[in-house]
């Protein structure tokens, strides 16, 4: 017997490595390579033309003096605050009203849902006739309730708003997980604080929202990382990155330099500062979660 | 008394609740609604100041001219192939990663699961440059081996992490019974496992295929020829040619929504479950 259970630990070391290999060599492949040749090509002056030559940190010297890179930082900073902020509140609200045992309550979730699968291209599009300035749909509620009509994306000042507001439609995912959270709280925390005649918002402030810290956190989490690397389709489908760089989205700056204007070592060095950027900010929201988020909650 | 008080003020909030979430749901759909009614309408009803809802008359043919207008089929079989390809190489890699983390013990498991994980952080347009740089060295531009090879590498360590968690959670005894009949782990994994995870694997290729389906960063770098172009960047290239012929421009963009909306009708039941699996623990 013993012996056959060391049999099986050594089939199971063989068998384990052996079919994590896959995964393993995807991650050397396509994961840390990348990222490594990524920082070491960032010294360079890497273009698709000719062959890199080193250049130490000069890449990063011409950031400071590179308006468009601080605009792009700005703008997409702008928009992860943004974005996070909105909707991680919207998608809060709505799974509340959809945690409430309703007639027709899959449906409604289903209505909810549904922006998010849709493909991104296509967002994209209903929402640029949405916004249009002079034929779209939301100047035509604008004007029908009396107030004066937008440029949306077509201002300056308006775009990255307008964005913020775009980006509470697709939440279906965050709604879904919130949902999840909220049917976690043991039923008796509830019934122990109507015992002591709380409120529905003494209920939500003493027990739903402590108890839902930790999906907060996690929804935080992923709206940020998401956050920071979003706008691609938009800018490239809606604004080009318009108007005058208001929309000049950190991943879609990247884009356009590698790939339009072929300075590859230097878009290593734009995605190694947004790469910094990310951990920073993950470490950052790590840290501070032992202050708000109730881990006995989980 | 006061019982009935309490009811009463308890149907008082779900009524208004409900309410609550009419307008709501109404507000999301809204963009689907006014999506519709375009692709329906000629271009001069769509400019008609006051607004107007209702087609008249509802101009089906919108449709075939918007996907005669450029080689949209030729797109759609293009898209197909490569979401075939990479839902396979998902389908199959993902698991066994999975497997070999969730119900294998070897030494080092834990540690590489966890460095898998790092992945998850890094921003894609980190590891894009590189990718591309190799492609291009290996000769692959212009192919679609870049948008399908990779997922036959674990897919995505997230889609490793959500299958994990899944597994983990299944009882260990199916597993050490088919051993002691004989049985290999591989043949534990696909007759066992699979079987019992079907929440898990269905979310992942939804998510795999939503992901394809809705790419466009990828093909734009990878392919040149417009006779290999997916849906995603057909359609872009019809924004940029009919940007004023929002019926037709519409009618596209239905049809390209059509397929996700579909799946994801026909996996509802298994698919929340399968997205709150990810975000718990």
């Amino acid at each position: 017997m013993r012996k056959q259970g060391r049999e099986l630990r050594r089939h199971e070391r063989k068998w384990g490595i052996l079919l994590a290999l896959p995964g393993i060599l995807g991650y050397f492949l396509w994961v840390l390579g990348p990222t490594v040749v990524a920082v070491f090509m960032s010294f360079t002056d890497w273009s698709l033309a000719s062959s890199p030559n080193w250049i130490g940190q000069q890449n990063y010297a011409n950031l400071f003096n590179d308006f468009i890179f601080k605009k792009s930082l700005f703008v997409t900073f702008y928009y992860a605050i943004g974005s996070v902020v909105a909707t991680l509140v919207v998608s809060f609200f709505w799974a509340l009203m959809l945690n409430v045992e309703l007639p027709g309550r899959s449906l409604f979730r289903t209505f909810f849902f549904i922006p998010s699968i849709t493909p991104a291209v296509a967002v994209a599009m209903v929402w640029l006739t949405l916004y249009h300035p002079q034929f779209g749909l939301l100047n035509h509620i604008l004007k029908s309730i009396g107030l004066p009509a937008l440029q949306w994306i077509y201002d300056e000042k308006q775009v990255i708003p307008a964005f913020i507001v775009m980006s509470t439609w697709t939440i279906g995912y965050t709604i879904t997980i919130f949902l999840a959270g909220l049917q976690g709280i043991p039923e008796y925390l509830y019934e122990a604080a109507m015992l002591d005649g709380a409120t529905w918002w003494h209920k939500l402030r003493h027990v739903t929202i402590p108890m839902i810290t930790p999906t907060i956190f996690f929804n935080l989490l992923m709206g940020i990382i998401g956050a920071l690397q979003g706008g691609f389709t938009q800018a490239y489908i809606m604004t080009s990155g318009g108007p005058n760089y208001a929309s000049m989205f950190y991943t879609y700056y990247i884009f356009l330099t590698a790939f339009q204007y072929g300075k590859m070592g230097y878009a290593c060095a734009l995605s190694v500062i947004m790469f910094i950027i990310t951990i920073f900010l993950t470490v950052l929201v790590f840290r501070t979660s032992r202050y708000w988020v109730h881990y006995e909650a989980m | 008394m006061s019982s009935t008080g309490g009811k009463q003020k308890l149907t008082m909030q779900k009524s208004i609740i409900f309410i609550i979430l009419l307008i709501g749901s109404l507000m999301y759909l809204m963009p689907f609604l006014w999506l519709v009614r375009s692709s329906l309408m000629s271009t001069g009803q769509i400019f008609k100041m006051p607004l107007e809802w209702i087609p008249k008359p509802f101009k089906w043919d919108n449709y075939p001219q918007a996907l005669t207008a450029m080689p949209f089929a030729r797109y759609f079989l293009n898209t197909v192939l490569i979401v075939v390809l990479v839902e396979v190489g998902t389908l199959l890699t993902a698991p066994m990663a999975a497997f070999a983390f969730s119900r294998l013990r070897w030494r080092g498991r834990d540690t590489i699961f966890f460095v898998l994980l790092t992945s998850l952080m890094i921003p894609y347009a980190v590891t894009l440059i590189p990718t591309f740089i190799l492609w291009t060295k290996l000769g692959a531009i212009n192919t679609y081996l870049p948008l399908t090879v990779p997922a036959w590498f674990g897919g995505s360590a997230y889609y490793i992490f959500l299958l994990r968690q899944f597994f983990a959670g299944l009882p260990i005894e199916y597993d050490e019974a088919a051993y002691l009949d004989g049985a290999s782990p591989w043949q534990v994994l696909w007759k066992i496992v699979i079987p019992l995870s079907k929440p898990a694997m269905i979310t992942v290729a939804v998510f795999t295929f939503l992901g394809v389906w809705g790419d466009l960063m990828g093909p734009i770098i990878y392919l040149n020829d417009a006779s290999k172009y997916t849906l995603a960047v057909g359609l872009t290239i019809f924004r940029g040619a009919y940007s004023t012929k929002w019926n037709l421009l519409m009618a596209a963009s239905t049809v390209i929504m059509v397929p996700p909306i579909v799946l994801y009708f026909l996996g509802q039941r298994y698919f929340e479950q399968g997205i709150t699996m990810g975000g718990i623990k």
